[in-house]
């Protein structure tokens, strides 16, 4: 059986089926999940995708932290399951308290849309399991309010850990230390700005992607 | 026009709503009887000019309409075509200029969110949008303002609602500085058998509003805002209430509840909201049925208490459609609604009556008029048109008698500017459709089956261009050479065309020298289609594009979509690679009137535009399009605004390498916007094939250098090096306009 990966949409979430279409290219299965679902069944893996979840109102991610299915997401990765937040689903992980750490405005207050590079700084995540330590992969972004910040406790101890995932190379949002993506203790929680899904068809510019997502594939079958 | 006394208006209120006492007489006969209060306003927001047209109709006649693919045509929504694999795709283009004007932000946000809603009222999911934009100078802090709002305004909704925007152009001219244009294109894809037209038939029908309440902004928008000039500051303010607020988080999940009603098949019918909000959707939707309906005006939702009946009628809010369902499926239309969290009233039955009836809660008829009449009874008008006193004077004064620079540098750093300020701020990415995206001629995008997600193996092809110099010199030529330089945009990404849209922006039509250009524009435009074989498939007319008597430079923007029949690799950049041959396709007529160059040294709207071969650049694009599709090509850009020089220092930029030219007599040949050209470059082992296909073709051609080194050097013309060309270019925008948006 193929891994099966399960895509949370909220009203307003957009990249839901961008997420299913890399996902199935790279042989998993997937299928949308809609934010009043109480259960995850079935499945392997879960993909937070990207978007506008309930418009951003009052701050990303603020409000879609109390739709239903984020107790079947909190209560998958406390058993362990794999669950990945691309872009929003970032924002909307660390507002559920699953990822530490806050994403604010973008340094320069605009919102960026272009391909930018990152360096896998650990292939022990949920995310990274089959990228090369180090690589450098090229992956675009999309965001006004990526600009991740933390305490100075939450870095040292995200720096201790190992737990920084991604770094950009060049900063585009003012990131705290240049970081992209971050895991949880448990490194089955991985939360990242940019967008692997949109790096996984030659058309598209970059198939830099493919090894994250087949990351999540994997890490879903273990 | 006859005019009974007992018709005569009794006092000024038809005035103040921008109604003539002419059109006032007009509806009191259709009517048998004096219109009263809300009637006169229902009258006067349908027969605006924004709605009506009536300046314009009698000349949109002449496009030529009609292919085999053409699904359907202007005067819908959206215009449709089919593009194969059982996938139709439907496009629209639409102003929202004035509002742009008055409050930047919410009036291109709104006018996004508007066009997305004329797409999915057919059953197309929106794909893609494009914005074609005009500032005031960027020396002007006004213009500033607004250029930055309008950006900020798009990249706000349109990043949130989730539709990508792929592409568009960003012009700063003086000739916009009180009246910028923002102009917005939308395409769709629905499979074939969906789609759906505004339509409400079946007597006992119901008419439900989805989406947001209706509240008091946009009150005769289309009427106060779209349908006058401007004056003065201080009465454009007063304006501000005219202009709509966007909500993209009620619009998105709007546009997944009707596409749900669609797939369902719950719906017989969508109509969008826009101007003229309530009585143009249901007047519309009944008048296509042949069939009447019956308003409950008290249970519309509002935004806030003590609305007028005429004020709901006519409110412009945003992010409503209107849907008839049949009494059985109500239940279940209802339920969706709920799911997606989006408003749903039953405000209307359909009646066999054929008359639009407003109704209040205790049974009394407000308004009752004939539905047809609001769109079809108003006045069609042929204005006075005449060309200007002075056209021949003008046409003799010629951009050759303008001194030669001695080194034509600087001419071109003054030229170059990138837009990626712009477009960084849009998600261009979205769907995984986009491989070529803005910054390059033609956006270029995946085509997937709209419920399978199938690849095709296939591509479109998207390009809006508009040229106000042109045009000002010569409304037809220009127009054509428009059309032209589209054409161009998809042949070299290896794109055939299929379909036209086009957005007339023009001055006052009641001036009739701006009636002769609007006249002139179109036989332009539909001379080149004809020439072509592209159908025009819709429209839109924004007239009244003045500020202080002064009418901007006539701007007709075309969209045009194209079909890439093999999409299995990326089209060849904008952009020189190293090592590579340069071959200039088509004649170069090198004459400068309407172009950048002869505009900078205020030559402008004067002349006579270079000689124009529509046949000949049918033939140039269909020899580029094989040549793309045959991979001899390495990179591709048309020849256009800023000339062959512009095209060689954008491809260098790109490229990051230089060129060394020869060839070029003088600067008419180096900066004349001559159209039907095409600048190809092409890699040492395939320009032998090129040269044959190009023969073989009987296309005008010339080898005219090579690629390489850090200069762009042009035989004693032209030496600048590749470094102070991107610096120019690329530091133009943030220079002027900062690093951010700040407003909404």
């Amino acid at each position: 059986m193929p891994p099966h990966v399960a895509v949370v949409r909220f009203p307003g979430t957009n990249c839901e089926f961008d997420v299913v279409e890399a996902v199935e290219s790279l042989g998993g299965t997937a299928a949308v999940v809609f934010h009043d679902a109480d259960t995850l069944v079935g499945a392997d893996a879960v993909v937070v995708a990207g978007g506008f979840a309930h418009g951003d109102y009052l701050r990303p991610g603020a409000i879609a932290r109390f739709s239903p299915v984020m107790a079947a997401v909190a209560e998958f990765a406390a058993e362990g399951g794999p669950v990945i937040g691309i872009c929003n689903g970032f924002q909307v992980l660390t507002e559920a308290g699953l990822l530490p750490g806050a994403l604010q405005k973008n340094a320069g207050l605009k919102f960026r849309c272009e391909m930018v590079s990152l360096r896998v700084e650990t292939t022990d995540s949920a995310l990274t399991s089959a990228a090369d330590d180090g690589q450098i992969v090229r992956i675009p972004i999309n965001h006004f309010e990526g600009n991740y910040t933390c305490s100075n406790e939450t870095l040292a101890e995200l720096r201790s850990e190992d737990r920084v995932v991604l770094r950009y190379i060049d900063n585009p949002n003012g990131s705290v230390d240049g970081i992209a993506g971050v895991c949880n203790a448990g490194r089955n929680v991985v939360g990242l700005m940019p967008h692997p899904e949109r790096a996984c068809h030659e058309l598209l510019g970059s198939t830099d992607g493919r090894p994250l997502i087949t990351s999540i594939l994997d890490s879903g079958t273990v | 026009m006859s005019s009974e006394p007992e018709f005569s208006p009794p006092d000024e209120t038809h005035l103040s709503l921008g109604l003539t006492d002419d059109e006032f007489v007009r509806i009191a006969e259709t009517l048998g009887r004096h219109p009263n209060h809300l009637e006169l306003a229902m009258y006067s927001v349908m027969w605006s000019e924004h709605c009506s047209y009536k300046s314009s109709r009698i000349h949109l006649r002449r496009f030529p309409t009609e292919a085999p693919w053409v699904l359907v045509g202007p005067g819908e929504g959206a215009g449709v075509v089919d593009v194969g694999d059982g996938i139709a795709a439907a496009l629209r283009i639409e102003s929202h200029n004035h509002p742009s004007a008055i409050e930047p932000y919410q009036g291109a946000a709104t006018g996004v969110g508007g066009i997305l809603r004329d797409i999915f009222s057919v059953g197309a999911r929106p794909i893609a949008v494009m914005d074609p934009l005009r500032f005031g100078p960027l020396e002007d802090a006004r213009a500033r303002w607004v250029a930055e709002g309008v950006v900020s305004g798009i990249s706000g909704y349109g990043n949130s609602v989730g539709v990508p925007t792929v592409g568009g152009e960003t012009v700063f001219d003086e000739t916009y500085a009180d009246n910028p244009l923002v102009n917005v294109l939308c395409l769709g894809l629905m499979p074939v058998e969906r789609l759906v037209l505004g339509r409400a038939e079946g007597v006992g029908n119901l008419a439900v509003l989805l989406g947001s309440t209706t509240g008091r902004d946009g009150i005769g928008g289309v009427s106060v805002l779209a349908s006058a000039g401007f004056s003065d500051e201080e009465s454009d303010a007063e304006k501000r209430p005219s202009v709509q607020v966007g909500d993209p988080f009620e619009e998105k999940r709007l546009i997944e509840a009707c596409l749900e009603l669609l797939d369902r098949e719950l719906a017989i019918g969508v109509q969008d909201l826009g101007g003229a909000g309530i009585t143009c959707a249901t007047s519309e939707t009944a008048a296509k049925g042949g069939a009447g309906m019956d308003v409950a005006v008290d249970v519309v939702p509002r935004r806030q208490p003590g609305m007028e009946p005429f004020e709901v009628m006519t409110s412009e809010s945003q992010e409503r459609m209107l849907a008839i369902v049949t009494p059985e499926r109500l239940d279940e239309v209802l339920d969706i609604a709920r799911r997606w969290e989006v408003r749903a009233t039953v405000i209307g039955t359909v009646t066999g009556s054929g008359r639009l009836r407003v109704v209040d809660a205790s049974g009394d008829v407000l308004a009752d008029v004939p539905a047809k009449s609001l769109e079809e009874d108003a006045p069609l008008y042929d204005r006075p048109r005449s060309a200007p006193a002075d056209l021949e004077e003008r046409r003799s004064d010629r951009a050759a008698s303008l001194d030669a620079p001695g080194d034509c540098g600087p001419d071109l750093l003054a030229l170059v500017g990138d837009t990626r300020w712009v477009w960084s701020q849009y998600d261009h990415m979205l769907f995984l459709n986009t491989v070529v995206g803005p910054g390059g001629d033609a956006a270029v995008l995946r085509l997937k089956h709209p419920t399978t997600g199938e690849d095709t193996g296939r591509g479109l092809a998207l390009t809006t261009d508009g040229n106000h110099l042109w045009c000002a010199v010569d409304p037809r030529v220009g127009s054509a050479m428009t059309v032209a330089e589209s054409l161009l945009n998809l042949a070299v990404v290896g794109a055939r065309p299929v379909a036209m849209v086009n957005c007339m922006n023009f001055g006052n039509p009641e001036h009739p020298e701006v009636m002769w250009q609007f006249s002139e524009s179109v036989d332009g435009l539909s001379e080149a289609l004809r020439i072509f074989g592209v159908p025009c498939i819709g429209g839109n007319v924004s007239l009244y594009n003045e500020s202080r008597g002064r009418d901007i430079d006539p701007t007709p923007i075309v969209g045009l979509l194209g079909v890439v029949d093999a999409l299995d690799r990326v089209p060849p950049p904008v952009a020189l690679t190293e090592g590579a041959r340069l071959f200039l396709v088509g004649r170069t007529d090198p004459v400068l009137d309407g172009s950048r160059w002869a505009a900078r040294r205020g030559h402008r709207g004067r002349g006579t535009l270079p000689s124009l071969d529509l046949h000949a650049v049918a033939g140039v694009a269909g020899a580029v399009r094989d040549a793309v599709n045959a991979c001899l090509v390495a990179g591709a850009h048309d020849v256009g605004s800023g000339g062959l020089a512009l095209t060689l220092a954008e491809m260098a930029v790109n490229g990051g390498v230089g060129a060394t030219v020869s060839l070029i007599a003088d600067h008419g040949e180096l900066f004349s916007e001559s159209g039907g050209r095409v600048l190809l470059c092409v890699a040492e082992q395939h320009a032998t094939s090129l040269r044959s296909l190009l023969e073989s073709s009987e296309v005008a051609h010339q080898e005219i250098g090579s690629v390489g080194g850090d200069r762009l050097s042009v035989g004693g013309l032209l030496d600048v090096t590749v470094a102070e060309l991107a610096d120019a270019s690329q530091s133009w925008l943030p220079d002027a306009l900062g690093a951010g948006t700040t407003q909404g």
